[in-house]
């Protein structure tokens, strides 16, 4: 066999048809960067200024004041409940949503509706739903425990309906061919498929919103996150940063505690 | 176990078993595929009746429309006196505890235990929240360590079905099936994922259950040998038609040629002097 035949260089194949195309291409897209950078007016000066200001911010915010431990602890305490409760009723909201969503369980107009419900409820960010019930309800932990469990809500349930579409059908089948009712045959044949992958979802949901409580609460909806806010509009740059300890020691908890539980169930 | 031969004595008592008609059978899925066309057939013993013929002749479709997990496009399906087709969903959920199936994956699920996965037989007998809670009544546990003991995972209640070889798991299937005390044991394609000893001995199983408990049994197989093997008589399938119904002794290499093609089948039929007759 005669190696001169054959060609001795080669590369990998352009990932925009020719190799020309794709030079060109990165090309705008460097040129796209730079540009908008200039184009959103970032002022070196005014990025400058903020930072000595950061800097000053920073020298009135130690030592943190732990002095109105009570306010701290309460709403810290609220933050937490809030994201208990909220993980609770999500699961309870999930169950039902996530059946519905379930392209090999739900009947074709019933899928459409809870896939649509689905769909609609995760453009809406935690924030904007929670500025929309603050104004329903007004300030306070109710409208963050709501905010909190619809978004939970969503988000179980669409995990939920994904984890069905997977499990193997066969043995869905094998359990309907006994005679078993709808609601066994989800007992007996879906849920030990699910069941092990959703309780980890679940924690780690409930990790998700012991954080996102503590965000909330600065549109007013409750918790910590409320503490916060309004500690900063006060100037209070010493309690900020105790409040801010807290918050970072919370968050550090329950993501240790997500991890142990799904250490757990592996 | 004792309630199950009780009742089983009963049942002869009484008289014999309602067995199945399959009239006029035809179905065509929403593809246009016509898998079964006008097939008549009738089973009037307690036998077990092979059905063969070439991947997508319409023996899977034929098993599961008897079952309605697939749903006929045309004709009747009777169990003794009842038409399957046509009857309402908790109509057909009351007739579905009465048919056992097998499956050739075994389709056990595998995050339960090997107890867990037989006595889900007994679903379409137990409420929903006895169920839900693993409460089944007494004769039930008794029945299914019975059964175990019987297929030959005595001791194996615990285990995880997934923790079982594929062997262990088509008994599993198979003890699941009995479970129900069917009249009538469905049985699609169960050694194909079996090596060749243990297909031999799952088949044996099959039909010494269906003999022991005078139910008959339709099996849908691949393997000409092990049909002519282990069953009373063969349905052979062609495009959705039954081209051939006879004892197994009567499939010449004619009769194989029109039912799969034509191809050399001497090494496949069995020969008289063959071991392990039926027993
Ligand atoms: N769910 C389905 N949708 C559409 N067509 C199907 C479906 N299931 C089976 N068919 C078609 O029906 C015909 C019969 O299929 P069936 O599964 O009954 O054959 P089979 O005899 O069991 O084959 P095999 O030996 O490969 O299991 C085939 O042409 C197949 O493509
Ligand atoms: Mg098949």
């Amino acid at each position: 066999m005669t190696a001169a035949a054959y060609p001795n260089t080669w590369r990998p194949p352009a990932f925009f048809g020719s190799r020309r195309r794709q030079r060109l291409v990165i090309t705008g897209f460097v040129l796209y960067f730079v540009w908008s950078i200039f184009d959103l007016n970032v002022d070196v000066e005014r990025v400058l200024a903020g930072l000595s200001r950061a800097l000053d911010i920073f020298a009135r915010m130690v030592p943190p004041d732990f002095a109105r431990w009570e306010l701290l602890l309460t709403g810290m305490a609220e933050s937490l409940q809030m994201a208990l409760a909220a993980t609770l009723a999500g699961v309870l909201l999930s169950v039902p949503l996530g059946l519905a969503a379930a392209r090999n369980l739900a009947p074709r107009p019933l899928y459409l509706a809870a896939r649509g419900f689905i769909v609609l409820g995760r453009t809406l960010h935690e924030i904007i739903i929670a500025i929309f019930f603050v104004k329903l309800f007004g300030f306070g932990p109710v409208a963050g425990l709501l905010t909190l469990a619809f978004a939970s809500g969503i988000f179980l349930g669409k995990m939920l309906a994904e984890d069905i579409e997977n499990t193997r059908l066969g043995p869905v089948e094998a359990v309907r061919a006994t005679g078993a009712g709808f609601g066994q045959t989800v007992v007996y044949s879906i849920v030990p498929q699910v069941l092990a992958r959703t309780v980890g979802v679940i924690i780690y949901r409930l990790d998700a919103n012991v954080r996102h409580s503590t965000v909330i609460g600065i549109v007013g909806a409750g918790g910590i996150g409320q503490t916060l806010s309004a500690s900063f509009s006060r100037y209070d740059y010493d309690f900020s940063l105790a409040i801010l300890l807290c918050i970072i020691a919370l968050v550090a908890l329950g993501e240790w505690f997500s991890d142990w539980v799904r250490r757990k169930l592996r | 176990m004792e309630g199950l031969e009780a009742e089983s004595r009963r049942a002869t008592a009484v008289g014999p078993r309602p067995l199945l008609t399959v009239e006029a059978l035809t179905k065509v899925y929403p593809g246009g595929q016509r898998a079964l066309d006008d097939v008549t057939l009738a089973v009037e013993r307690p036998e077990v009746v092979a059905i063969i013929g070439s991947s997508g002749a319409g023996k899977s479709t034929l098993i599961r429309c008897i079952n309605r997990l697939v749903e006929p496009t045309a004709g009747h399906i009777r169990l003794g006196e009842l038409d399957l087709v046509g009857l309402s969903r908790r109509e057909l959920r009351r007739a579905r505890r009465r048919i056992g199936m097998i499956f050739q994956e075994f389709n056990l699920v595998e995050r339960l235990t090997v107890m867990e996965n037989v006595l889900s037989g007994r679903l379409g007998s137990v409420g929903f929240f006895a169920s839900l809670v693993r409460r089944f009544p007494p004769q039930d546990i008794t029945g299914a360590y019975g059964l175990l003991d019987r297929v030959g995972l005595a001791g194996y209640q615990d285990t995880r079905a997934d923790a079982l070889s594929g062997g262990q798991r088509q008994r599993v299937g198979i003890a699941r099936a009995l479970m129900q005390n069917p009249d009538l044991l469905l049985v699609d394609e169960p050694t194909a994922s079996l090596d060749p000893k243990t297909a031999r001995q799952i088949m044996r199983l099959i039909r010494e259950l269906a003999t022991e408990r005078h139910r008959p049994a339709l099996v849908n197989i691949h393997d000409v040998a092990l049909a002519q093997a282990f069953s009373d008589r063969v349905i052979g399938l062609k495009s959705g038609q039954v081209v051939f119904d006879g004892p197994p002794t009567a499939l010449t290499p004619a009769v194989l040629t029109d039912i799969y093609g034509e191809e050399d089948w001497s090494q496949t039929i069995r020969r008289s002097d063959d071991d392990e007759a039926p027993p």
